[in-house]
Protein backbone atom coordinates (compact mmCIF):
# COMPACT_ATOMS: atom_id res chain seq x y z
CA UNK A 1 0.00 0.00 0.00
CA UNK A 2 1.34 3.45 -0.78
CA UNK A 3 0.54 6.93 0.46
CA UNK A 4 0.09 9.72 -2.07
CA UNK A 5 1.33 13.28 -1.53
CA UNK A 6 0.05 15.96 -3.89
CA UNK A 7 2.38 18.97 -4.22
CA UNK A 8 1.20 20.06 -7.65
CA UNK A 9 1.52 23.82 -8.16
CA UNK A 10 4.10 24.23 -5.39
CA UNK A 11 7.56 25.53 -6.11
CA UNK A 12 11.03 24.95 -4.64
CA UNK A 13 11.65 24.12 -1.84
CA UNK A 14 8.09 23.16 -0.87
CA UNK A 15 7.91 19.80 -2.73
CA UNK A 16 10.98 18.61 -0.79
CA UNK A 17 9.80 20.02 2.55
CA UNK A 18 6.37 18.40 2.18
CA UNK A 19 7.95 15.13 1.10
CA UNK A 20 10.17 15.10 4.17
CA UNK A 21 7.17 15.75 6.40
CA UNK A 22 5.08 13.04 4.74
CA UNK A 23 7.89 10.48 4.96
CA UNK A 24 7.62 10.61 8.74
CA UNK A 25 4.18 8.99 8.52
CA UNK A 26 5.35 6.24 6.18
CA UNK A 27 6.42 2.96 7.76
CA UNK A 28 9.96 1.71 7.15
CA UNK A 29 9.95 -0.09 3.78
CA UNK A 30 6.68 1.67 2.96
CA UNK A 31 6.32 3.69 -0.25
CA UNK A 32 5.35 7.33 -0.65
CA UNK A 33 4.16 8.52 -4.03
CA UNK A 34 4.71 12.23 -4.67
CA UNK A 35 2.92 14.14 -7.46
CA UNK A 36 4.55 17.41 -8.50
CA UNK A 37 4.52 19.94 -11.33
CA UNK A 38 7.86 21.61 -10.47
CA UNK A 39 10.32 20.50 -13.19
CA UNK A 40 13.18 21.12 -10.76
CA UNK A 41 11.83 18.40 -8.51
CA UNK A 42 13.16 15.71 -10.89
CA UNK A 43 16.76 16.40 -9.94
CA UNK A 44 15.89 17.55 -6.43
CA UNK A 45 14.03 14.39 -5.47
CA UNK A 46 17.03 12.36 -6.61
CA UNK A 47 19.38 14.47 -4.48
CA UNK A 48 16.99 14.36 -1.53
CA UNK A 49 16.81 10.57 -1.63
CA UNK A 50 20.56 10.19 -2.05
CA UNK A 51 21.22 12.39 0.95
CA UNK A 52 18.54 10.96 3.24
CA UNK A 53 19.17 7.33 2.32
CA UNK A 54 15.67 6.71 1.03
CA UNK A 55 15.26 4.81 -2.21
CA UNK A 56 13.83 6.49 -5.30
CA UNK A 57 12.11 3.53 -6.93
CA UNK A 58 10.58 5.29 -9.89
CA UNK A 59 10.27 8.66 -11.61
CA UNK A 60 7.64 9.22 -14.26
CA UNK A 61 6.07 12.11 -16.12
CA UNK A 62 2.64 12.37 -17.70
CA UNK A 63 0.96 15.55 -18.98
CA UNK A 64 3.25 17.84 -16.98
CA UNK A 65 2.86 15.95 -13.73
CA UNK A 66 5.89 14.22 -12.29
CA UNK A 67 5.41 11.25 -10.03
CA UNK A 68 8.01 9.84 -7.72
CA UNK A 69 7.86 6.61 -5.77
CA UNK A 70 10.06 6.75 -2.71
CA UNK A 71 10.72 3.83 -0.38
CA UNK A 72 11.44 4.75 3.21
CA UNK A 73 14.66 3.14 4.37
CA UNK A 74 15.14 4.27 7.93
CA UNK B 1 23.62 15.57 15.82
CA UNK B 2 22.08 15.15 12.38
CA UNK B 3 21.20 11.66 11.18
CA UNK B 4 23.99 11.76 8.62
CA UNK B 5 26.47 13.80 10.68
CA UNK B 6 26.53 16.61 8.13
CA UNK B 7 25.97 20.27 8.87
CA UNK B 8 25.67 23.71 7.30
CA UNK B 9 25.96 27.28 8.49
CA UNK B 10 24.91 30.50 6.79
CA UNK B 11 25.74 34.08 7.70
CA UNK B 12 22.59 36.07 6.84
CA UNK B 13 23.36 39.74 6.21
CA UNK B 14 20.49 41.07 4.13
CA UNK B 15 16.91 41.86 5.07
CA UNK B 16 15.05 42.57 1.86
CA UNK B 17 12.29 40.34 0.47
CA UNK B 18 14.41 38.96 -2.38
CA UNK B 19 17.53 38.35 -0.28
CA UNK B 20 15.50 36.64 2.43
CA UNK B 21 14.79 33.68 0.17
CA UNK B 22 18.20 32.02 -0.32
CA UNK B 23 19.02 31.52 3.38
CA UNK B 24 15.57 30.22 4.31
CA UNK B 25 15.25 27.98 1.24
CA UNK B 26 18.68 26.47 1.84
CA UNK B 27 18.19 26.13 5.60
CA UNK B 28 14.84 24.35 5.35
CA UNK B 29 16.00 22.10 2.51
CA UNK B 30 19.22 21.15 4.30
CA UNK B 31 17.25 20.38 7.45
CA UNK B 32 14.89 18.21 5.36
CA UNK B 33 17.99 16.40 4.09
CA UNK B 34 19.03 15.62 7.67
CA UNK B 35 21.73 18.26 8.09
CA UNK B 36 22.20 20.26 11.25
CA UNK B 37 21.69 23.90 10.25
CA UNK B 38 22.81 27.12 11.92
CA UNK B 39 21.81 30.59 10.69
CA UNK B 40 23.74 33.57 12.01
CA UNK B 41 21.76 36.79 11.48
CA UNK B 42 23.78 39.99 11.42
CA UNK B 43 23.29 43.59 10.28
CA UNK B 44 20.20 43.90 8.03
CA UNK B 45 19.69 40.15 8.18
CA UNK B 46 18.48 40.62 11.74
CA UNK B 47 15.18 42.08 10.47
CA UNK B 48 14.32 38.57 9.25
CA UNK B 49 13.94 37.51 12.88
CA UNK B 50 11.40 40.18 13.79
CA UNK B 51 8.06 38.83 14.98
CA UNK B 52 6.19 40.81 12.37
CA UNK B 53 7.89 40.70 9.00
CA UNK B 54 7.41 43.59 6.61
CA UNK B 55 9.91 42.81 3.86
CA UNK B 56 10.33 44.93 0.78
CA UNK B 57 12.16 44.79 -2.51
CA UNK B 58 13.83 47.73 -4.19
CA UNK B 59 14.84 48.47 -7.76
CA UNK B 60 17.61 50.78 -6.53
CA UNK B 61 21.06 49.35 -7.12
CA UNK B 62 19.39 46.23 -8.51
CA UNK B 63 20.41 46.40 -12.17
CA UNK B 64 19.53 42.75 -12.83
CA UNK B 65 15.90 43.10 -11.80
CA UNK B 66 13.40 42.07 -14.46
CA UNK B 67 9.74 41.33 -13.93
CA UNK B 68 7.68 39.14 -16.24
CA UNK B 69 5.06 41.26 -17.90
CA UNK B 70 2.65 40.60 -20.75
CA UNK B 71 4.64 37.66 -22.03
CA UNK B 72 7.98 39.47 -21.92
CA UNK B 73 10.24 40.92 -19.29
CA UNK B 74 10.23 44.47 -18.06
CA UNK B 75 13.57 45.76 -16.87
CA UNK B 76 13.00 47.77 -13.73
CA UNK B 77 14.98 50.98 -14.31
CA UNK B 78 17.38 51.54 -11.47
CA UNK B 79 16.43 55.14 -10.76
CA UNK B 80 12.70 54.44 -10.67
CA UNK B 81 13.24 53.35 -7.06
CA UNK B 82 14.02 56.93 -6.12
CA UNK B 83 10.44 57.94 -6.88
CA UNK B 84 7.97 57.80 -4.00
CA UNK B 85 5.82 54.68 -4.03
CA UNK B 86 7.93 52.77 -6.55
CA UNK B 87 9.43 50.35 -4.03
CA UNK B 88 5.97 49.70 -2.64
CA UNK B 89 4.78 48.93 -6.16
CA UNK B 90 7.72 46.64 -6.89
CA UNK B 91 7.07 44.87 -3.59
CA UNK B 92 3.40 44.34 -4.41
CA UNK B 93 4.35 42.99 -7.84
CA UNK B 94 6.88 40.62 -6.33
CA UNK B 95 4.51 39.33 -3.64
CA UNK B 96 1.84 38.82 -6.27
CA UNK B 97 4.23 36.77 -8.40
CA UNK B 98 5.34 34.74 -5.40
CA UNK B 99 1.76 33.78 -4.65
CA UNK B 100 0.90 33.06 -8.26
CA UNK B 101 3.89 30.78 -8.81
CA UNK B 102 3.39 28.61 -5.75
CA UNK B 103 6.50 29.98 -4.04
CA UNK B 104 6.39 29.85 -0.26
CA UNK B 105 6.19 33.09 1.71
CA UNK B 106 9.14 34.01 3.92
CA UNK B 107 6.80 33.71 6.91
CA UNK B 108 6.05 30.08 5.97
CA UNK B 109 9.69 29.22 5.30
CA UNK B 110 10.79 30.73 8.59
CA UNK B 111 8.14 28.79 10.44
CA UNK B 112 9.29 25.62 8.69
CA UNK B 113 12.87 26.39 9.71
CA UNK B 114 11.82 26.79 13.35
CA UNK B 115 9.76 23.58 13.18
CA UNK B 116 12.65 21.49 11.91
CA UNK B 117 15.04 22.73 14.54
CA UNK B 118 17.21 25.13 12.58
CA UNK B 119 19.45 26.89 15.08
CA UNK B 120 19.13 30.66 14.79
CA UNK B 121 21.66 33.04 16.27
CA UNK B 122 21.09 36.79 16.42
CA UNK B 123 24.24 38.91 16.39
CA UNK B 124 24.37 40.61 19.79
CA UNK B 125 26.45 43.49 18.43
CA UNK B 126 23.80 44.27 15.79
CA UNK B 127 21.11 44.10 18.49
CA UNK B 128 22.97 46.87 20.33
CA UNK B 129 23.90 48.81 17.21
CA UNK B 130 20.37 49.05 15.82
CA UNK B 131 18.72 49.12 19.26
CA UNK B 132 16.65 45.99 18.87
CA UNK B 133 15.00 44.47 21.88
CA UNK B 134 14.81 40.72 22.37
CA UNK B 135 11.03 41.10 22.60
CA UNK B 136 11.05 42.35 18.97
CA UNK B 137 12.32 38.98 17.76
CA UNK B 138 10.74 35.55 17.56
CA UNK B 139 11.27 33.08 20.40
CA UNK B 140 13.95 30.42 20.35
CA UNK B 141 16.70 32.69 19.08
CA UNK B 142 20.20 32.55 20.62
CA UNK B 143 22.17 35.75 21.17
CA UNK B 144 25.89 35.55 20.51
CA UNK B 145 28.80 36.93 18.54
CA UNK B 146 31.49 36.14 16.01
CA UNK B 147 33.32 33.62 18.18
CA UNK B 148 30.20 31.47 18.47
CA UNK B 149 29.78 31.55 14.71
CA UNK B 150 33.44 30.66 14.07
CA UNK B 151 33.31 27.79 16.53
CA UNK B 152 30.19 26.46 14.78
CA UNK B 153 31.59 26.98 11.30
CA UNK B 154 34.72 24.94 12.04
CA UNK B 155 32.39 21.96 12.60
CA UNK B 156 30.32 22.46 9.44
CA UNK B 157 30.61 20.83 6.01
CA UNK B 158 29.05 23.85 4.29
CA UNK B 159 29.55 27.49 5.29
CA UNK B 160 27.84 30.23 3.28
CA UNK B 161 27.64 34.02 3.41
CA UNK B 162 24.50 35.58 2.00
Amino acid sequence: MSTVLDVKGLNCPLPILRTKKAMKDVAVDGVLEVLATDPGSVKDMEAFCKQTGNELLETAEAAGVYSFKIKRKA
Amino acid sequence: MAANGKSMSIIVTKGSLDWAYPPFILATTAAAMDLDVTLFFTFYGLTLLKKKLDLKVTTLGNAGMEMPMMGGHMVMPNLIGALPGMDAMATVMMKDLIKKKGVASIEDLREAAVDCGVRMIACQMTMDLFEYDKSDLIDGVEYAGAATYIETATQCDINLFI
